[in-house]
């Protein structure tokens, strides 16, 4: 079997994450910063400590700035409804997921200013057209880092400056890129950083946070969700503290702890390390795939230019009976179709059929990669 | 916890317990440490930007 879906999510993950989340629920089982006892304690101990490792991990110095929320979903509408009023003018890619896409169009409706900027058929950006977009109304700037569809990284430090020079925020949307691209978010200019623990993290589903620069005035960035926090419960008011006015309700402790293991592995191993594996299995299986007659590859063809996310089409196969055929026959995992992302998939052409998306990780190997070459090469001749 | 974690790099003696409520109950849960390190809490938490609800001396 092999696994080609990492950029739905890894898989599978480092026994270290699923000792920490047992680990938690036999023996830090309390609920954490509300009682005082020991397994409360332990409790709000590991998920501090979850929080200390995503701060060393994007370089971060106070870890009180780290907010979890349950998925990079949840912490992208956050910064967006959070941050966002009817007049503000907000800009954004053509390659955005839908969890960027669709809280801007409701945003949109209530009075929020739109605009898109139209990314080049291979995903790239062209700055000077961000330049033209951002404007002195502009309140935010809000990009992914990487394309779900087909990896293509986009200049989060140019657009960073575009957006300070114009006094708007950055929010990035870290989700195909935290854990196997290097992410500085300080020396980046990364205002506002959105991130999944269950991918490039090898953390449990249920996990994902905001990280909050320190040009980010949160006395402007509202809650999504009040309620109680184990501080300040005297007020019937949301109290102003970090990560408190963000973290209402009990926290998903156990993957918590998954998650905290999940970072020390990537850490221990080194993100360049990881970013090098995969940057060297997308190049074989991107040379490998345009040898195959009929065969499309979109995007930038470049590993150096994106994540490991490869998407293709096969002449005269739809999407979905290749995605079949490579599970029932072949035991290759991949995600085939629009990917939630219906503007990137208008971007590069393959709307509304989708692609085929092959997305290798730091457990796959390079005969994995031959084996899913020589599959599609078969998938491919049997037509013609 | 940050404040915990700050301290015990420091090695310094401190216990979590919960807040007496004789105090604001500003958190679930405060940092117990020997009064005659006071200052040097103070001084840690301060440089790690740990925000401080109170300090209270305990009866013994």
């Amino acid at each position: 079997m092999i696994y080609l879906d990492y950029a739905a999510t890894s898989w599978p993950k480092p026994p270290e994450v699923l000792h920490a989340m047992t680990d938690f629920l036999e023996h830090a089982g309390g609920n954490p910063g509300r009682s005082g006892h020991r397994l409360s304690i332990a409790a709000a101990r590991i998920i501090y400590n979850t929080r200390e490792a995503v701060a060393q991990l994007f370089h971060v110095s106070d870890p009180m700035r780290v907010i979890f929320t349950c998925n990079v979903t949840y912490a992208l509408n956050l910064a967006l409804h959070g941050l966002l009023k009817p007049g503000d003018h907000v800009v954004t890619s053509s390659l955005e997921h839908n969890s960027v896409m669709r809280p801007l169009r409701a945003l949109e409706r209530s009075g929020v200013q739109l605009t898109v900027v139209r990314c080049e058929a291979d995903g790239s950006l062209n700055l000077n057209v961000m330049r033209e977009a951002v404007t002195r109304d502009t309140r935010l700037v809000v990009v992914t880092h990487a394309s779900n569809v087909i990896g293509t990284l986009l200049p989060v430090e140019e657009i960073a400056s575009i957006a300070h020079q114009a006094g708007a925020l950055l929010l990035v949307d870290a989700a195909q890129t935290a854990g196997v691209i290097p992410i500085d978010q300080p020396a980046s200019g990364i205002d506002l950083l959105a991130f999944t623990g269950h991918k490039g993290l090898l953390g449990p589903p249920g996990t994902g946070g905001l990280v909050m620069g320190d040009r980010v005035d949160t006395s402007e960035l509202s809650p999504l969700v009040r309620g109680g926090t184990g501080s300040r419960s005297e007020f019937e008011e949301q109290p102003d503290m970090l990560p408190d006015k963000y973290e209402s309700g009990t926290s998903n402790g156990a993957s918590i702890a998954g998650l905290g293991a999940g970072i020390h592995w990537v850490l221990d191993r080194g993100v360049e390390a990881i970013r090098a594996h995969e940057a060297s299995l997308t190049e074989v299986l991107i040379a490998g795939l345009l040898n195959i007659p009929g065969v499309t590859v979109y995007g930038s063809n470049d590993s150096a230019k994106m994540t490991a996310v490869v998407s293709c089409r096969v002449a005269g196969r739809r999407v979905s009976e290749v995605g079949l055929r490579f599970d029932d026959e072949f035991e290759v995992m991949c995600r085939v179709g629009l990917h939630c992302a219906p503007a990137a998939h208008k971007t590069i052409g393959t709307f509304p059929e989708g692609t085929i998306r092959l997305a290798p990780g730091i457990f796959t190997s390079l005969d994995d990669i031959h084996a899913v070459i020589t599959a599609m090469g078969r998938i491919a001749q049997c037509h013609e | 916890m940050q404040a915990e974690a700050v301290l015990v790099r420091a090695k310094l003696p401190v216990k979590m317990i919960p807040t007496p409520r004789d105090l604001s109950s500003d958190c679930g849960i405060a940092l117990r440490f020997d009064w005659c390190q006071n200052e040097q809490v103070q001084a840690l938490l301060n440089k790690a930007r740990v925000e401080i609800a109170g300090v209270h001396m305990m009866p013994a």
